[in-house]
């Protein structure tokens, strides 16, 4: 009688895509995410149904890329998000996709009950393995949400973590937050040498209290730096080296070489200050100053 | 830019760099492509004027270069290296940030080479600290 059992369950899923669909919207995944009305639920299940249906029809029922997907793939990752925000955990989602699997294999054996056992066998794996694609699908489209979200962030960390601070007439500073990588200080070198063109800078200071650890490749960013400076004619002081990290340093071996090192953004900013002969004074209460 | 540098002996021989006499001080701008035959040329023109002329400071601008290669960089350091002898400093100014960038990627820091921002800083540098002060000494990290 029947054809094959992917045209079977093709043919299955179009003849009895709006039962399907009433009975998924009852499942907890569909009531959770359409909380409003049921038959917007009901809806979703349809068009979700109709792209298995369109799977099926292209033979692809392992291939979560098939073309099929591509018009629900915004919906499910929609579902999929609506989910985790509720504070669902990525297993816990797929779990309740797996839900969705029963009430459709019950159908399909009731709509086989005259053929032959091997043909049912046939189409109940093909529909399961439909369904496990089906599951795979949302499971990407929530890890590539999560990937673009990374991406974006780590963008933002790029732009927002390297300002270059102007403290007095010819000083820049750059308060350093976070670990750097090459990327990270590649742009501070690149924003630090940049700025210091632009306000004629004859000195620099480079603040890591912000920095949680220092190793070898840190250092080496840092040497960097300072020697790109130095070439430019301006002269680099690093600053808010914290005692517990300049003690690893210690025990590394790491050796800043000939750069200038002050404890605190303080300190070294009296230093540039004493270097330019630039003084501050304090007025005393009586009149007296102390310097 | 499009144009590679040449070999050592390769682009045109004529390539004469202006070494400009400022009083004490040597002033020598470089702009744009530098064929390495300039930049040898102008190493022997500035050992030659600087003994001639008992100059105590150079200055080369460096702000209109837009690469400098190995090649370049060791000719800095080399004449940095060959005034010295002959008891006069060598400032380099204004190298782009992109310059120095690359420089310090290709592990050329120039050590024995001093830098300033502007040829007006270098030049204070450079009569602040005549040879006749020397002891006052003249910034000079080595890293």
């Amino acid at each position: 009688m029947a054809g094959s059992p992917t045209h079977e369950v093709r043919d299955f899923l179009r003849r009895r895509r709006e039962q399907i669909a009433q009975r998924w919207a009852d499942e907890p995944l569909f009531r959770a995410v359409f909380t409003v009305s049921r038959d917007e639920a009901v809806e979703a299940g349809k068009a979700v149904v109709d792209a298995l249906a369109q799977v099926a029809d292209a033979g692809r029922v392992e291939d979560p890329d098939a073309a099929g997907f591509t018009a629900v793939r915004e919906q499910l990752a929609r579902m999929g998000a609506a989910r985790s925000r509720a504070g669902l955990s990525t297993a816990q989602v797929s779990s309740e996709l797996a839900t969705l699997r029963p009430p459709v294999e019950n159908l399909l054996l009731s709509d086989l009950q005259e053929a032959t056992d091997t043909h049912v066998r046939d189409c109940v794996t093909t529909l399961s393995v439909l369904m496990g694609t089906l599951r795979v699908v949302v499971m990407q489209t929530a890890l590539s949400e999560g990937q673009a979200l990374i991406d974006r962030q780590r963008l933002q960390l790029l732009e927002v973590a390297t300002p270059v601070i102007k403290l007095w007439d010819g000083i820049v500073a750059v308060p350093l937050i976070g670990t750097l990588d090459s990327a990270r200080s590649q742009v501070v070198m690149e924003t630090l040498l940049e700025s210091i063109v632009e306000q004629q800078a004859r000195y620099a200071i480079l603040d890591i209290t912000g920095v949680p650890t220092v190793d070898s490749l840190v250092a080496q960013h840092l040497m960097k730096t300072v020697a790109a400076a130095r070439l430019m004619g301006a002269e680099c002081i690093v600053s808010g080296i914290r005692p517990a990290i300049a003690q690893t340093m210690v025990h590394l071996g790491l050796d800043l070489g000939t750069v200038v090192t002050r404890s605190s953004l303080a300190d070294a900013l009296g230093y540039v200050l004493h270097q330019l002969g630039v003084g501050i004074v304090t007025p005393g209460a009586n009149g007296t100053v102390t310097r | 830019m499009s144009e590679a540098f040449p070999g050592p002996h390769g682009g045109p021989a004529t390539g004469h760099v202006p070494v400009l006499r400022l009083g004490e001080v040597l002033l020598v701008t470089l702009q744009g492509d530098l064929y390495d035959s300039t930049a040898q040329q102008l190493q022997q023109d500035l050992a030659e004027t600087i003994s001639r002329s008992g100059a105590t400071g150079v200055i080369i601008d460096i702000s209109g270069v837009e690469i400098v290669d190995s090649f370049l960089g060791r000719v800095l350091a080399e004449i940095a290296g060959q005034t010295e002898l002959l008891a006069a400093r060598t400032v380099v100014v204004g190298m782009r940030p992109a310059v120095a960038i690359t420089l310090v990627e290709l592990g050329l820091t120039l050590p024995g080479v001093h830098t300033a921002l502007s040829t007006e800083v270098a030049m204070a540098l450079l009569t602040e600290h005549a040879p006749s002060s020397r002891y006052g000494g003249l910034r000079r990290e080595s890293l």
